[in-house]
């Protein structure tokens, strides 16, 4: 990480121990902001965090490996997760995943090379009467089709 | 345990906040149930677990640790309670009502018998090839339980790379059953938190931050993770293979020197009760091992306070009298290795406060090859020194790169109590039952003083029995019984004690060239504590910063392990409050039974000072050889 | 996101106007609300069915510096979605539910805690509470009621299906991995920040407001004896209409299948991937706490469904979100799930599936939480009614071949 990288990102966290105080049940309110804006927590602002909050590095690192949707390894701008528990499934979302799979020339799992997508599965959305569904980012979408699918994947812009 | 009051551990894992009535007898004090079928009455909040201990009704356990928090995760002490629908953990179950508890119904039996094959289903490797054999928990369960095949299956291939980046600690996340011991004892125990639970579901393993090698995070060696563990995901790094080279090497001359803990537990190790000082046996082990030198690390223990109480006078003078470097006043001990790298790590900004003084394992090693090579004509190449240590802290310490001052490796290898036992039973020795033998010269003697380093306060009760009688000229026992400094003693986490200096005496010659009389100390308070686990080394620290008592303090004790050195990382396994104690009573007859119990009445010391170190106590030659500098850590991980 | 209000119910489905609860609540004493809500007997709606009055009594007679309600709004039950219909269609319902709730209890602190995948639902749920504010119906001296603060935050989760559980929960708002607490203490006297907490359900908070309007009495004489009141109901799966509804409790599985266009249907998995599964020979069985209890997830199978794959589907659930930390839930959840692989494979004996299934019983009272004792249900309850097919293969269904 560039040093201007990591001075914005210690800003950026001083900004959000600010915002929400520094006892630790603010844990994952700050690590969510994070998340949602770089899709990652890195070591550095793990670190950070870790330092404001009193807490060892180790502790924040294990809080988020515990969460599905916080990850300390880098992810494509957008995070698209396909619903697969059991309404969905039997909705097919088989098809859904393999026309994505094929639009983006990925597999579940992994991450677009211009770094747009990361594609991958999630546990039941709570969307079960209106599947398959799935997530972009914070958004939702359901009653999918292959095709509508894939045409909700174009229109992400960034 | 001691002194855990305010932990850092999740509330999950805290003890229940029922607070326990100041007196059972009170009404509403005490609770009558059933154990069994058998009425009992126990105080309100008493685990069922400590009910059943108490009333002799075994229950199995694997998470739970007397010295730990409670987790209640393994779920193997489960019981059965009249009404309930679920089996209760008693380890985390807190009686309040008028329960009934079963602890062996069919239920119950088979829970237990269940948890057992799913643990050894995820256990890799076999019994006979882990060193933990024969004094394993998950073992010992598994023939409780009469398991003689996997009902689960077994699994075939490791799933984790075993860890061996540590000079002091090595991780096989293979054999771990995840009780989170180490967790508890690392962030709750010792505070300082490298490990925890990482990943969820069956991904879930213990880790460190980013799963880094436990040589990249900030780790003190403390080894507290592996006295804990019950089986043998936890050990030290062994380096039993190269001694023994060394040892069939004929063109090498292999010394060893043992320190006083391991002296005190080598016996468990042979199935003696906890408490009984084999130190002349050992001598006689040693030798048979084939080791040419057998010296007591007591000698550089006396050689140690010389130096670091010396140094502690000069701070002192400077600091009251001269007016400068008052920062480094209190003067932080620095024999614990464990210790020393938690202050680098935590709070790098009071190195300055730290003695300078090497541990007496590292001065051995720096006189080994240098005064004793020179006296015994033999090339110090060929030299290698070898320490038996409570500790794992110490194989780190004896590879930090600047103990090399000697002109080679100052100590070679750091051996634990667990491996020389190992390296004994090997030789075909049963340790008990050899005739005692005494150490080699020319180091031969050393007084009790050194003895009691072991113990948490030890140092400090050492260092004041010379400081006293240096100061004041008068004899230590003049103030205290038989020159023993009790209110140092105990397992109480902090400790703190004033001293009067009423009268002072004349200047020893060694300091003549300092200062010419102690008029400077006569009438003040010499204030000094002691803390032992760095969990109680935290609140002495944050005291200080924030300007408190401890701030005002001259002289203070910090141990990285609970007890001192007798519960160090390289102790034997297992341990607790009694088995602690044991060992620190054992260390204090040792004290009382020895001809000379200060390290400034010690003729081989005056010896070494005046054949080797001209120059005296912290004179330029002693700064070469005996005394250290530190590193500014510091907790950032890269 | 905010539909018209089409739909139809009894109690929570029924016409209601932002306040009315509240504004009843006021007039009443703290002992008189315990009261209405113990006749109704009202039980807990997240699945565990405690008796609310009980929870809140005990909140209430706590004494502490400070006390909170919880809502917890983690659901994430595989085809449990009702909670998503009340938060987006009567926001109302569940924020008076908590006001009434802390003025019962003495709290003045509601925190809910909204499962990550809910985020956005978050907005419109921090515009809702900012308009109650500006109403007066949240802040301090609730509706001139001198001395009655209270507020309400959103707390949002990180995806976590454990968090349901009430002590896993907490931990999460603390900044800890979600994972279950030791009981007792319970988090009624033992909570958030070792605070009295009730954590509370969507579903039961948003039946009080209609409770406190109506009576008890009112409320009890709907549903059965033991289980009063209406349910939600999340229906999925095979059928023409899967929605959420609103239903007296005791409607028995057939009704419920007419009532959404079921056709051909073989099983009805009822109270989601940790409910069990009824086969045809069982329709006539009532949802009740008497019969079948649950948290209201109903997914449809019809004749064309593979039952072992629908078991795969929720072991690998199990095997994911398990906090990992006991050991019965953490290896036993992986064990069943090799099971059905075996049998998937046409690789295991009936010795062993035998005692599988005494591993399931061992982890549904061994378990430390829920999760860990619910989970084996399906497995346990699918190998037993559908053995036909799975091991017969009657039908010709080939176990997902």
């Amino acid at each position: 990480m560039l040093v201007f990288e990591k001075t914005s990102l210690a800003k950026e966290i001083e900004q959000l121990i600010e915002k929400y105080g520094n006892s630790r049940s603010v844990l994952l309110s700050i690590l969510q902001e994070i998340q949602s804006k770089h899709r990652y927590i890195s070591d550095y602002a793990q670190q950070e965090i870790a330092r404001h909050l009193k807490i060892q590095p180790v502790e924040v690192y294990s809080v988020i490996s515990f969460y599905a949707f916080l990850n300390s390894e880098p992810k494509g701008r957008n995070i698209v997760r396909i619903c697969k528990t059991i309404s969905c499934d039997m909705k097919n979302k088989m098809s859904i995943v393999k026309a994505i799979e094929r639009e983006l020339g990925i597999k579940m799992g992994e991450t677009t090379s211009d770094n747009k997508f990361t594609i991958e599965y999630t546990n039941c959305l709570g969307l079960c009467d209106e599947g398959p569904a799935m997530a972009i980012n914070e958004r939702v979408f359901t009653k999918l089709t292959p095709q509508t699918a894939v045409q909700h994947i174009h229109k992400v812009v960034g | 345990m001691e002194n855990k009051k305010n932990g850092r551990a999740p509330i999950s894992q805290k003890p229940h906040r029922i607070e326990k009535p100041e007196h059972p007898e009170y009404i509403g004090g005490s609770v009558k149930i059933q154990i069994n079928e058998k009425e009992v009455t126990v105080p309100l909040g008493t685990t069922i677990l400590e009910a059943c201990k108490q009333n002799n009704v075994h229950i199995p356990t694997l998470c739970h640790h007397e010295d730990l928090c409670i987790a209640g995760v393994c779920r193997v002490c489960v019981v059965e309670i009249e009404n309930a629908r679920t089996l209760q953990a008693s380890c985390a179950f807190p009686i309040t009502a008028p329960i009934k508890i079963k602890t062996a119904t069919p239920k119950v039996r088979k829970a237990r018998k269940h948890i057992i094959d799913l643990l050894l289903s995820e256990h890799y490797g076999e019994c006979y090839s882990c060193f933990r054999n024969n004094n394993c928990e998950l073992q010992s369960l598994a023939k409780e339980y009469g398991v003689d095949h996997y009902n689960f299956g077994h699994i075939e291939k490791p799933r984790y790379k075993i860890d061996n980046s540590s000079y002091s600690v090595v991780r096989d996340m293979d054999k771990c059953i995840l009780c989170k011991r180490c967790v508890r004892t690392c962030i709750d125990l010792q505070e300082v938190g490298v490990l925890e639970a990482i990943g969820r579901g069956d991904a879930t393993h213990i880790g460190t931050f980013f799963d880094k090698q436990l040589s990249d995070v900030i780790c003190i060696n403390c080894g507290q993770c592996i006295n804990r563990c019950p089986t043998g995901a936890l050990r030290a790094n062994d380096p039993r293979d190269e001694i023994w080279k060394a040892i069939d090497d004929p063109n090498k001359h292999v010394i060893i020197q043992t320190a006083p803990s391991p002296r005190a537990a080598i016996g468990e190790e042979f199935g003696l009760e906890a408490g009984h000082s084999m130190t002349g046996e050992l001598n006689t082990a040693l030798r048979r091992i084939g080791f040419d030198k057998v010296f007591d690390t007591n000698f550089t223990a006396d050689l140690t306070i010389m130096e670091e109480g010396t140094e502690l006078i000069l701070r002192l003078y400077n600091a009251l009298v001269n007016g400068v470097d008052a920062n480094k006043v209190p003067q932080f001990t620095s024999c614990s290795p464990g210790w020393v790298k938690y202050l680098e790590h935590f709070y790098p900004e009071y190195i300055d406060n730290l003695s300078t003084a090497k541990s007496p394992q590292q001065m051995f090693g720096a006189v080994i090859k240098t005064f004793y090579a020179q006296e015994a004509k033999i090339n110090p190449a060929d030299i290698v020194t070898v320490a038996v240590m409570p500790c794992s802290a110490k194989k780190f310490e004896c590879n930090r790169p600047e103990m090399v001052d000697s002109g080679f490796k100052d100590v070679d290898f750091g051996l634990t109590t667990r491996e020389l036992a190992q390296m004994i039973k090997e030789t075909g020795i049963f340790l008990p039952e050899l005739p005692k033998s005494s150490f080699d010269d020319p180091f031969g003697e050393a007084s009790g003083a050194g003895v009691i380093f072991g113990a948490t306060g030890g140092v400090m009760e050492a260092a004041l029995r010379t400081v006293i009688e240096l100061v004041t000229g008068k004899k230590v026992e003049n103030l205290f019984e038989n020159a023993n400094i009790t209110p140092l003693r105990g397992f109480e986490g902090i400790r703190y004690v004033e001293l009067n200096i009423e009268e002072v005496g004349e200047v020893p010659e060694m300091y003549k060239k300092y200062f010419s009389n102690w008029e400077w100390l006569k009438g003040a308070t010499l204030k000094v504590a002691v803390a032992h686990g760095t969990a109680n080394a935290k609140k002495v620290m944050e005291d200080i910063k924030a300007g408190g008592k401890f701030s005002e303090c001259h002289f203070i004790e910090f141990m990285g392990c609970p007890g001192g050195c007798i519960g160090g990382g390289g102790q034997p396994i297992p341990t607790n409050a009694e088995i602690r104690a044991k060992r620190a009573e054992a260390i204090y007859k040792e004290d009382e039974g020895m001809p000379i119990r200060k390290s400034h009445e010690n003729p081989h010391i005056s010896y070494i000072y005046e054949k080797f170190l001209p120059e005296g106590p912290c004179g330029h030659k002693s700064h070469k050889l005996l005394h250290t500098t530190y590193t500014k850590r510091g907790e950032y991980i890269a | 996101m905010k539909k018209d209000k089409l739909r139809n119910g009894k109690v929570l489905f029924s016409d209601y106007s932002l306040g009315e609860g509240v504004r009843k609540a006021l007039t009443l004493s703290r002992d008189d609300i315990l009261f209405e809500v113990k006749d109704s007997k009202l039980k807990g709606r997240g699945g565990a069915g405690f008796p609310v009055s009980t929870k809140w009594m005990l909140g209430a007679a706590a004494i502490a510096e400070r006390k909170y309600i919880i809502c917890n709004a983690d659901e994430g039950e595989p085809g449990t979605f009702k909670d998503r219909v009340l938060l987006v269609e009567y926001p109302e319902l569940v924020f008076e539910g908590m006001i009434i709730a802390g003025y019962a209890i003495g709290a003045k602190y509601g925190i809910v805690y909204l499962r990550g995948e809910y985020e956005y639902i978050r907005k419109s749920l921090e515009d809702y509470l900012n308009l109650m504010r500006n109403e007066n119906l949240l802040g301090k001296n609730i509706l001139g009621k001198e001395g009655f603060d209270f507020d309400i935050k959103i707390h949002l989760g990180s995806s976590a299906y454990v968090c349901g559980e009430e002590t896993a929960l907490i931990e999460s708002l603390e900044g800890n991995r979600g994972e279950a607490r030791n009981r007792p203490p319970y988090p009624v006297n033992t909570g958030f920040m070792g605070m009295p907490t009730s954590v509370n359900n969507v579903e039961t908070l948003s039946c009080i407001p209609h409770i406190i309007l109506k009576g008890g009495d009112w409320y009890r004489n709907l549903g059965t004896d033991k289980s009063t009141g209406t349910k939600l109901f999340s229906v999925s799966g095979d059928c023409e209409r899967p929605d959420v509804y609103e239903w007296e409790w005791g409607i028995t599985i057939n009704e419920i299948l007419e009532k959404v266009g079921a056709k051909n249907t073989k099983a009805v998995q009822v109270g989601g991937a940790s409910g069990i599964c009824v086969p045809k020979s069982q329709f006539d069985r009532k949802i009740s706490y008497e019969d079948i209890p649950t948290g209201g997830s109903i997914i449809i199978f019809d004749e064309n469904r593979d039952m072992l794959k629908v078991l795969k589907n929720f072991m690998e659930f199990f095997v994911e979100e398990s906090c990992g930390q006991c050991t019965p839930c953490r290896i036993g959840n992986v064990k069943l799930l090799e099971g059905v692989k075996m049998i998937e494979n046409e690789q295991y004996t009936f010795a062993y599936l035998d005692k599988l299934k005494d591993l399931a019983k061992t982890m549904q009272i061994a378990s430390k939480c829920g999760l860990g004792q619910s989970s084996p249900n399906s497995f346990i309850s699918i190998l037993e009614n559908f053995k036909n097919e799975i091991f017969y293969h009657e039908n010709g269904v080939e176990n997902g071949k």
